[in-house]
């Protein structure tokens, strides 16, 4: 972890501590909306779905609540150096975990759909996916606040994992659709939560990228994308 | 560091981005001061160049002014001090004894803290040092060079009526910018400006900041500040000074974004003992 000494103004190291606090909170409930959004669709439970939907407005208030804070800290503390780059890195991670939740809860109206379809089988593997990608949420801002650049790397590493889930699954899927025609409309709901879960994972990505550049200045160098499914054009 | 600025000379064309051509003015090599047997500043080495303007940082007794003082060699004038190593301008060893300090301060002019106007009119507080290093043939030259410096400095539209009136008579930022038309107008080499706004509003700072801008390309600039903004604004290079160490020499936009020492870091966040 990267040493902090304080600053010799005190009331600076509380807004920042402030600042990690609301992403840290934000990621909280970007974590628990991803749960629960695969938990209802798990347990075909519209009700809970419908209340993971609703939750999504308090991401977006908090969002906004980052984004005034690090304006205010800018014009009144002119921060520099690292002090600066991590008040851009929460600015545009609070960005970021936006765009998380709304996927989450986009995941929980797909399960409303999919309440009231045929159960599948290779909805399974979609829990599984979901706690990788619930788990490096919450590592990768726990990078961000203990201001821990080899953690963020991990996770960084660890979204191979999430693409090769999410390149499975299509596959098996589109065999799936292929069997019977009955099964596409609940697969390709599954398909479009496995898609999200997929993007919720490169979204942590560059969360890790913003907390790498953050507390040492340096960037991560470019991992090949390995979602290969545009690239397939065939089912047999 | 120096010798990045000098391979920059020596090879034509970098990799990846065209190499930065500068023109260099000064050059200061493991210049180190002693003041009695303290000793104030210890082996720095820097180039003084015509297109980037230099800041010093670093907080009070870090040896910045005392260095910006070797340039001219200003601190002659203290009896104690003693100077080693060899600072050159335009190739020329400046502590050499055929050096005429009166011609050296003329070709490396200052700007001090307090605007320090001579209590003569605005017309001689500029012809003055013309006249003394006599450049200038007639009175029409004179008037040129008047004229010239004061609309280098951004004062003639404000000045051009009242040329007769005492220099006293101006405002704060109004001096100050006298001061440096007083400077530009023995055409100098190199200005070096320690602490030039700090007895200036924000609208006077900002005339300043401006002028030095405009005045870049065409003289070496050096500018101690106390003002971490007005390092960022002002300069393309900056050197941060601790105890008498030049701890970091680099990019305005790296020394502010990410500085390489970890001291520099901890006093342009304000996190210094």
């Amino acid at each position: 972890m990267a040493e902090t000494t304080a600053h010799t103004v005190k009331s600076f190291d509380d807004d920042i501590a402030q600042l990690r606090s609301l992403i840290s909170e934000m990621g909280g409930l970007c974590e628990a909306q991803i749960v629960g959004a695969i938990d209802a669709l798990s347990d075909r439970n519209a009700d809970a779905a419908l209340a993971i939907v609703g939750n999504d407005r308090r991401i977006d208030a908090l969002e906004t609540e980052v984004e005034a804070l690090a304006v205010r800290i800018i014009a009144l503390r002119a921060p520099l150096a690292d002090d600066l780059r991590e008040i851009v890195a929460a600015l545009k991670i609070a960005a970021v975990l936006e765009r998380i939740g709304d996927y989450a809860k986009n995941i929980a109206k797909r399960a409303s759909a999919l309440a009231q379809t045929t159960r599948i089988q290779p909805v399974v593997i979609v829990p599984e996916m979901a706690r990788i990608v619930a788990t490096m949420v919450k590592d990768v801002l726990d990078a961000f606040v203990d201001r821990d650049p080899a953690l963020a790397v991990e996770v960084w590493e660890r979204d191979q994992r999430v693409d090769d889930y999410y390149n499975s699954l299509f596959r098996s899927l589109l065999t799936f659709m292929m069997e019977n025609p009955q099964h596409i409309t609940p697969s390709t709901h599954v398909l479009f939560v496995a898609k999200n879960l997929e993007r919720i994972g490169d979204h942590a990505t560059n969360v890790a990228e913003m907390v790498h550049f953050s507390v040492t200045g340096q960037y991560i160098i470019d991992r090949p994308k390995s979602d290969d499914t545009a690239l397939y054009t065939s089912g047999a | 560091m120096a010798e990045n600025s000098l391979s920059a000379q020596n090879v034509p064309v970098a990799q990846g981005k065209a190499a930065e051509q500068v023109t260099t003015k000064m050059t200061a090599r493991d210049v180190s001061v002693f003041y009695g047997a303290k000793q104030a500043l210890k082996n720095v080495s820097i180039d003084v160049t015509q297109e980037n303007v230099v800041a010093f940082i670093g907080p009070s007794g870090c040896g910045k002014s005392t260095f910006l003082r070797c340039l001219n060699r200003m601190n002659d004038t203290v009896d104690s001090a003693r100077v080693t190593g060899e600072i050159k301008l335009e190739g020329e060893d400046i502590y050499a004894g055929s050096m005429d300090v009166v011609q050296l301060r003329a070709r490396v002019g200052m700007v001090f803290q307090k605007p320090n106007p001579f209590p003569k009119s605005i017309y001689e507080n500029i012809a003055y040092g013309p006249k003394i290093h006599g450049l200038a043939k007639s009175k029409a030259d004179l008037d040129n060079i008047v004229e010239g410096s004061l609309r280098r400095a951004g004062l003639w539209d404000e000045a051009k009526d009242r040329l007769q009136e005492s220099g006293t008579a101006l405002s704060g930022g109004q001096q100050q910018r006298l001061c440096i038309a007083r400077a530009i107008a023995v055409d100098p080499e190199v200005i070096l400006m320690d602490e030039p706004c700090s007895a200036l509003d924000p609208i006077a700072t900002a005339k300043i900041e401006e002028l030095i801008d405009e005045l870049r390309g065409k003289y070496g600039i050096v500018i101690v500040t106390h003002n971490m903004q007005q390092a960022a604004r002002v300069s393309q290079k900056t050197a941060f000074f601790h105890l008498g160490t030049m701890v970091e020499y680099g990019d305005t936009s790296t020394i502010f974004t990410n500085p390489v020492e970890s001291r520099t870091k901890d006093y342009i966040t304000g996190r210094y003992g």
